[in-house]
Order: C-alpha cells, then sequence, then structure tokens
C-alpha cells in the first residue's frame, strides 16, 4: 500500500485551525527558525481517514481473530472500558493539576481512582501495597528489581545476582542488568520447573533476589515453590512474582499468600486493557509491608477526613519511575474492569481461562508432542520437533495458521522447549472457537507429515508472505525519503 | 456476565472431556490446599450502566472546568475528531505486537510512516517505534550514550524538566554514573560552566529546547564544544515548537527524545503518552526499543517487520539495549494521524498560532503593576512571569476564578517561589486571556 506521504500534494491541507484573534508576533531571529519543510505529509481528512481505515483491515486483531498467543493474555477487550476512559472529566485533567493547590483537592476522582484501584490489586495478589506508577509489564520489572536494590542498601548489604529460570521471560534478565545486576540462569528440571538442586547451588549470599513466573511459561504451578521462598528468605534475598501469568490463578492464590515480596502485574493481560498493537500497557507493583517505604514518590495517601492526597517526602523511595502517577487512562479501564467482574466475575474469568486450556491440550494431546502434559493451567506448550524433521517448523505452523485466520501462538518460547508452539486460549473463547482451532491444527499435522514443502507458501492470504528479515537489517529502510520508492 | 462465552453445559462438557469429574475447581489441583488464596474480599460486580454511574461521579470530584494555562511539558491542545474515530477502530486497538507481520501491516506500516515523521520532524535519520513517555525516553538516551561513548558521566543542563531530571536519576541511582547538573544562567543554558564538563570523561551532555522556562536557545555553539571531546548530545524537544524551530538534527544533536503528548493524546491525568527518540544513522544499533523497517517479501512485495530485534531483551536478554518490551503504539499512531491531518502546513500555522497567543499574553500580562515578564531571552509558547508575591497564594485564588494561572516554579527550583510558568495554546482565545490577565490583576491588586 502507498505511503501517506506519497498522496501528498503541496495544495492539499487537513484540519482548519482557530482563526487568529490576537496580533501576529514579531519573528523570532533566523539562527532559532526552521527554514525547509517539517516532511509531514500534506493531505486532505477524507483522505486521511481512507488510508488508515484500509491499512486497519491488513491487521489481525482480538475483534476478528482468535490469538491463543502464550503468556499474552490476548483476552477480548470490553468497550465500555473505552467508553470511561474518555470520559472528559478525566481524559483533560492536567497531570500537574493537583500541584497547583496543595492537598490535591483540584483531583479527588482521580486519586480516588488511583488509591482504589491499588487497594483492590493489592487484594487481589495478597500484597501490602501497590504503586501503579510503572508503565509497561518490563518497566514494571526494572521498578522491582530497583526495590530489590533499595532494600538490600538499606541494610548495608551489597548483592550482585539475581537468579532466574531458563523458563522466565526475556525481560526478566533485561530488567536484573540495566538495573546493575549480573543474572544466574538456572534451568528446568524434567517436570518443566526450576531445578532444585542447581538453584540451591545458586543460591548464596550474594544472591539479591530471584524473579519467578508462576505459574510458569508451561503453564505449570511450581510445587517447589514454598521450599523456594523459604530458602531465598533464609540467605536474605527477595522473591519477586511476574505477573505476566496471573489470569490462571484469579482468586485461587495469590503471590503474596506464596511468599512473595514483590509483584508487577500487567493490566493488559489480566485486567483486559487492550494491547494497541504493542502497547500502551501498564505495569503496577506490589510489595510486602516491609517494602513500602521504598515505592516510587508520589503515593497516594487517604487523610482521616475521607479525602486524598499526594505525598512526595518519601525519604527512602526510589524516586521517580514515571513523570506522575503512571499511564492512567490504561489504570482507570483496568478499575471499570474489576469494578464491572467483581470478585466471583474474576474467579470466573480464570476457571474458564484454565477449562479452556486444559481443553484445547487434552484434544491436541492426540495428535501433539507436548513434553510437560501435567497440571495445566491457562497455558500450555507444543513442541514441534516431529514435524520438524520432516521439513515443518514451528514457524510454518504458525504462517499456516495465518491463512486459517487464527492469529499464530506464541512460538520458540519458552526456550526449554524445541520448537516451542506455546498456547493460552483466555477465557473469552468460545469452545466453538477452540474446536475450530483444534481441528485446523490437526489438518495441518496431516499435511506437514503428506506434504511438508507446501508450508513454505504459507501464509498465501495475506498481503504479504514472509517478508525478507535479513534483508530489512542488511539495507535499513527506516523511514521515508522524498523520492524513495515504496510500490516495488 | 464475565465475558466467558461458553454456557454451563458447554462447560460441563469441556469438563468432562478433560477427565473432570465435576468441579471446575479439580482442575487447579497442582495448588496445594495450605497455598489456596487467603482472601480475595472484593466486592460483588457491577452492571456496565453502574460501574460508569461510579466513575462519573468519581470525575464530578475531579475539578473540570478550569481555562488552563499550565504546560511544563504537557499541554491543552485541540485533538482532531478523526484521530479519536480511527485510534479506536479495533483492528488498531485490540491487536497485539506486530511479531507476525503477515498479520500485521497496517501496525507495522503505521510505525513506518510515525518513524519517517519523527525523523523529518526532527531532522534526524533513524526513529525507534517509541518509548513510554518523555522522560523515560531521556534516561534511555543517557545510557545509550554510555554504551557508546564508554564514559560514564552525565552532564545534565538546569533547563531540563525537572521531572525528567528526577527520573534519569533515579534510574541510575545504582549505576557507576556521575552526574553533574548545571543551572541555568537568566534562564538560558549557561555556557561557561557548562563548557567545564563537556571533557573526554563525560558521555553525554543533556539539553532541552525551549527548555523549562519556555526559552528558546540555539545551542550549535554548545553542540560544537561538546563534539570537540567526544561528548555526545542528548537534545529534549517539544515536537509542535518544531514547526517553528530549527531542527536539532540541523546543529548536530546525536540523540532527540521528547514527550509526543501534544501530538494528538489526551492530558489524561498523566498517561499513557509517548517518548520518542531518533538518532544519527551511526548510533542505530545502540537504540533502545523497537524499530520498523521496509523490506521485500518472498514474492517481491514491500512488507514491513520488526527489524534489528538483536538489540532486544526477547532475544538477547540481559545483554540486550533495554528492557523495554513495548512501544507505545496506540500513542505513536494517534501522533501520526495528528501529523498527517495537520500537515506540513499545518504544524507551521499551529506552531505560529501558538506563539502568537503567547506573546500577546506576554504583552498583557507586563502591563499589570508589579509582573515582570522575562524577556532576557526568546520563547515559544511558554514563559516565565515574576510576581511581587507567593505564586502559591497567587495560583489559589485564580482558581477561584476558574483560571489554572500557570505552574509555580517554586516548586522544583530554589528562591523561585514568586516566578510562575505559563502556557498559551491554539485553544485560548484573546477573551480568555484578557480575562486571565483581569483576574491576575484583581488578584494581585484589590
Amino acid at each position: 500500500m502507498e505511503l501517506i506521504f506519497e498522496k501528498s500534494s503541496e495544495d492539499k491541507r487537513g484540519i482548519k485551525l482557530p482563526h487568529s484573534d490576537v496580533p501576529q508576533a514579531a519573528a523570532l531571529e533566523k539562527q532559532y527558525l526552521r527554514t525547509g519543510t517539517t516532511g509531514l505529509p500534506n493531505i486532505s481528512e477524507p483522505e486521511v481517514v481512507r488510508h488508515y481505515t484500509c491499512l486497519s483491515r491488513t491487521n489481525f486483531c482480538i475483534d476478528t481473530n482468535f490469538y491463543p498467543l502464550g503468556s499474552c493474555t490476548m483476552k477480548y477487550n470490553p468497550r465500555f472500558t473505552e467508553k470511561i476512559a474518555c470520559i472528559d472529566s478525566f481524559a483533560s485533567i492536567h497531570p500537574l493539576q493537583p500541584q497547583l493547590v496543595k492537598g490535591g483537592i483540584l483531583t479527588q476522582g482521580a486519586l480516588q481512582v488511583i488509591y482504589d484501584l491499588e487497594r483492590q490489586l493489592s487484594e487481589i495478589t495478597g500484597m501490602h501495597s501497590f504503586t501503579t506508577q510503572p508503565m509497561a509489564g518490563a518497566h514494571g520489572e526494572l521498578t522491582g528489581v530497583m526495590l530489590i536494590a533499595a532494600w538490600h542498601k538499606s541494610r548495608g548489604d551489597k548483592r550482585e545476582y539475581i537468579i532466574i529460570p531458563d523458563s522466565g521471560h526475556g525481560t526478566n534478565p533485561a530488567s536484573a542488568a540495566i538495573a546493575g545486576y549480573k543474572v544466574k540462569t538456572i534451568k528446568s528440571d524434567k517436570n518443566g520447573v526450576m531445578d532444585m538442586e542447581e538453584y540451591r547451588k545458586a543460591l548464596d549470599g550474594k544472591t539479591a533476589g530471584i524473579m519467578l513466573t508462576c505459574p510458569n511459561t508451561l503453564g505449570i504451578f511450581n510445587p517447589h515453590i514454598k521450599e523456594i521462598t523459604e530458602l531465598a528468605h533464609s540467605s536474605g534475598a527477595l522473591m519477586y512474582y511476574d505477573g505476566a501469568n496471573l489470569n490462571a490463578i484469579l482468586g485461587k492464590a495469590r503471590p503474596g499468600d506464596l511468599g512473595f515480596d514483590i509483584v508487577h502485574l500487567n493490566l493488559h493481560k489480566t485486567f483486559s486493557t487492550p494491547h494497541g498493537g504493542g502497547g500502551p500497557g501498564a505495569g503496577p507493583v506490589g510489595v510486602t509491608k516491609e517494602l513500602a517505604e521504598f515505592l516510587p514518590t508520589s503515593r497516594i495517601i487517604m487523610r482521616d477526613d475521607g479525602t486524598y492526597a499526594l505525598e512526595y517526602q518519601k525519604p527512602s523511595s526510589i524516586g521517580y519511575i514515571s513523570p506522575f502517577y503512571g499511564n492512567f487512562g490504561i489504570l482507570l479501564r483496568a478499575y471499570a474492569y474489576i469494578l464491572y467482574m467483581g470478585r466471583d466475575g474474576l474467579i470466573e474469568a480464570s476457571e474458564n481461562a484454565v477449562l479452556n486450556a486444559n481443553y484445547l491440550k487434552s484434544r491436541l494431546r492426540e495428535r501433539f508432542n507436548i513434553p510437560f502434559p501435567d497440571g495445566t493451567l491457562h497455558e500450555f506448550v507444543i513442541s514441534a520437533k516431529n514435524f520438524a524433521d520432516g521439513g515443518v517448523r514451528a514457524l510454518d505452523f504458525a504462517k499456516a495458521l495465518i491463512d486459517r485466520g487464527i492469529h499464530p501462538p506464541t512460538v520458540y518460547f519458552p526456550l526449554n522447549v524445541r520448537e516451542a508452539i506455546m498456547v493460552e486460549p483466555t477465557e473469552t473463547e468460545s469452545k466453538e472457537t477452540l474446536d475450530n482451532f483444534i481441528e485446523e491444527m490437526i489438518k495441518l499435522a496431516d499435511l506437514a507429515e503428506s506434504s511438508p514443502k507446501i508450508f513454505h507458501n504459507f501464509p498465501a492470504t495475506t498481503p504479504v508472505c514472509r517478508p525478507d528479515e535479513v534483508a530489512a537489517v542488511k539495507n535499513p529502510d527506516l523511514r521515508y525519503r522524498v523520492g524513495s520508492q515504496s510500490q516495488l | 456476565m464475565s465475558y466467558v462465552p461458553n454456557g454451563n453445559d458447554t462447560r460441563d462438557e469441556m469438563l468432562k472431556a478433560v477427565g473432570c469429574s465435576g468441579r471446575i475447581d479439580e482442575l487447579f489441583s497442582s495448588i496445594p490446599p495450605e497455598l489456596r488464596a487467603k482472601s480475595f474480599d472484593l466486592p460483588e460486580g457491577k452492571s456496565e450502566f453502574e460501574v460508569e454511574q461510579a466513575i462519573r461521579n468519581l470525575g464530578a470530584k475531579n475539578v473540570n472546568n478550569l481555562t488552563y494555562f499550565i504546560g511544563g511539558g504537557f499541554y491543552d491542545h485541540y485533538i482532531p475528531a478523526a484521530v479519536d474515530s480511527l485510534s479506536s477502530r479495533g483492528e488498531f486497538f485490540t491487536a497485539y505486537t506486530p511479531y507476525q507481520p503477515e498479520a500485521s501491516q497496517g501496525t507495522l506500516q503505521a510505525i513506518y510512516e510515525y518513524q519517517s515523521c519523527i525523523c523529518s520532524l526532527t531532522g534526524m535519520d533513524a526513529s525507534n517505534a517509541s518509548l513510554y513517555d518523555g522522560g523515560t525516553a531521556l534516561y534511555e538516551a543517557a545510557m545509550m550514550a554510555i554504551r557508546i561513548t564508554k564514559r560514564n558521566r552525565i552532564v545534565m543542563d538546569g533547563g531540563v524538566s525537572p521531572i525528567y531530571r528526577k527520573m534519569v536519576r533515579s534510574y541510575t541511582h545504582n549505576l557507576d554514573i556521575d552526574f553533574t547538573e548545571v543551572p541555568v544562567c537568566h534562564g538560558q543554558s549557561d555556557r561557561g560552566e557548562l563548557f567545564k564538563h563537556l571533557g573526554k570523561d563525560t558521555a553525554a551532555v543533556i539539553l532541552q529546547n525551549p527548555n523549562f522556562f519556555g526559552t528558546v536557545d540555539d545551542h550549535s555553539d554548545i553542540v560544537k564544544k561538546a563534539h570537540e571531546n567526544g561528548v555526545l548530545v542528548i537534545s529534549s524537544v517539544y515536537p509542535i515548537s518544531l514547526g517553528m524551530l530549527k531542527p536539532p538534527g540541523e546543529i548536530g544533536v546525536d540523540i532527540v527524545t521528547g514527550e509526543g503528548q501534544s501530538l494528538g493524546i489526551p492530558l489524561s491525568f498523566g498517561g499513557p503518552y509517548l517518548g520518542f527518540m531518533a538518532t544519527k544513522q551511526e548510533f542505530l544499533r545502540n537504540m533502545p526499543g523497537r524499530i520498523c523497517g521496509a523490506t521485500t517479501d518472498k514474492n517481491g512485495r514491500r512488507a514491513y517487520v520488526l527489524t534489528f530485534q538483536t538489540r532486544e531483551q526477547h532475544i538477547r536478554r540481559e545483554k540486550a539495549t533495554s528492557n523495554i518490551c513495548s512501544n507505545q503504539s496506540l500513542c505513536a499512531l494517534r501522533s501520526l494521524l495528528y501529523m498527517s491531518l495537520l500537515g506540513d502546513k499545518g504544524l507551521k500555522e499551529l506552531a505560529s498560532l501558538c506563539r502568537d497567543k503567547a506573546e500577546f499574553a506576554k504583552d498583557s500580562l507586563s502591563a499589570i503593576k508589579g509582573v515582570k515578564v522575562l524577556r532576557s531571552s526568546p520563547t515559544f509558547n511558554e514563559f516565565t512571569i515574576q510576581l511581587p508575591v507567593n505564586a502559591n497564594e497567587v495560583i489559589g485564588k485564580m482558581i477561584e476564578r476558574g483560571i489554572a494561572a500557570g505552574f509555580p516554579l517554586g516548586r522544583y527550583y530554589e528562591n523561585m517561589e514568586n516566578y510562575l510558568l505559563i502556557a498559551v495554546t491554539e485553544k485560548r482565545t484573546k477573551h480568555e486571556i484578557v480575562r486571565f490577565t483581569d483576574a491576575l490583576e484583581d488578584v494581585l491588586w484589590s
């Protein structure tokens, strides 16, 4: 499709600006001024609307497709939370407004939303306090590791390592590293959970913390979790809970009860805020009582008279993680979602997410290798290694599914399963959708055995097929330049 | 009730299929009884209508009829209706990260177009697909400069947003990085002091234009001095001002960052916003965040993909350039829609309109006895005034008159208790500016 810039023409223009009702100011001196074009396209509004509407139609999305993406929790995004995020008395409030008059009296409603959401998330996870500042899951992880560092520092304890199992999300080691820690990776055992012997060996007085996902990326609830947290605590390390998979256990288990000290949540997963094509998300972080003093500034407190205020004087705080209170528009959506679902609705969500995953697994097991088939909660991992030997890899299954109107599951993750295909259906899919997925997967398995070569032509129904990613790196083309051709 | 399509009969059927004899809770048998949730004390669910009413009632507790003359890096610009309408298409907002290019050409082409706009607006070679916000973008830029130069000193100009300076320092608190902050002199970058710190051990100097006080500066002398000693220059910019001001790329800035909120994103009490980042070609591989590139598919068709992924956490894990695992994709889309709807001509006109109104406000306010407009250097749409009394008191009284009169600089700067930072956008009418002036005069002198 043509680029918006190629539809630009000097004699066109988009929206009308307000008529100027003030005198024209004397121009700035030349040294400050732009002389050329800004490079933005000159184009009419009807053409802008058509261009982006047509672009949008080349996307897969939850509204149109099943998205069994493991660890991503692609569930339905309710429409009413979108409406609520647009309510003008929230959407138009300037973030500095509470600082204009002492005590935040100008934004009591917004402060209460954050305060209430922090209380709700604390109850859901069994933690003492929450901050809503982190703007994504990985951002929450970084915040969490900074909290670990602040806690050790406050005790005059210098520690060097964070322990992470090899099935952990890539963001875990990356977050630990940019916060200044070295990473010790622990292999998974034959049951798909962190190897306890290796863990005991790795854990020592230099270990600052352990980052775990529970259930892990194989969908398995770690049977050693109590022992893991106890060992960590006895060696002075903190337990970090990666909340990417919380959708599996709402109302069933809580990280706080399991002995975790720090938790991050992905509101765009468990609490149904939209993924937006890659963001924005929100990654609130919860902590135990002992760690609360280190949470980022500012903090929202409730005064004795029931009003809310922002507190800035927190000497132990790790400081400013976001400029204000986090991605408020996302927080508001999650708040509305939790109010709508209520206690029973959230439990029902997890139960059905787990039922859907188990249903898929039980039917797909007959035809596919599932290396860790027991104890599945919200997701499970297929290994396509048998098919790969015949020439059809996990990626080929993924591409073939696209032609069948199904967004591919996560592939090649977790790293401890060869040719991994990681499936998470979520609770918002019907049995009909699951049955269709099963049928298509089985048909593809048959096809992989009978005509493996045909897979290299998939997908055939999409605007493009298997873009050359190597060429994209070799000859970087990262922006439009006047005169460059998009139509090849 | 909870967006679960399957009814009870279907669930029973499925339970049977997975070998469960009765209750769905059996599926959770891997969680031992002693580790079960000790509490899950949340209210019963409500209907859409009830939730909406409850939240509207909370919204009514915000004071939301103020006329904004407040900015500080976050501005009250008008958002064209088409931005809301297009960005709320389900195909955009309910899509996942475009890791599967065949299923995501719409998102990918939009990112490519966004990157193109950011590059041409800033005068840089390469942009990423966006970061969380302007502050985290600045922190990432500082880390990037440290990686490139292998030096560990960062110099920050006092005109950089105090909020961003606090953020950068918070993030790097546990790392072995030396920070030097150089206070401004008469509202401008203090060359004499800054130059002392641009030595061979400095990784980067961080500037902002217009700076937090609203001052427009020509930083080319600082860039020249920095480059003589291999120091990189990072500049945080306000995108609307780039409709008028010289793009930072033209004076040789190495990494440009900024807050993209003003490009069609609602103020929304602090987010979600958009951090943009652009750099020179030579530093591309050190840039954090997703990047979209154009290539061809197996049939020779043009195609867009996420590229240079070997920098990223899902491949490199602890050796990645950053831990970021998202971009503010929907906000980047909004900014692209906004920039497309304005176009080159529109953005230039908008920039002039904002500055004209700000200059009018300056003239209007400086006529008030005891109010001094700082005019030592040029400004764009935001400027600083000195009041004869504490700005906090004035602001409180102005709020009673329905006006958010600006931001009190004493909140972040010592000895500036009487100073007020005032922003004017195209939404402010002459009438509102006159009313602001009259109200301020009234508050000060009657």
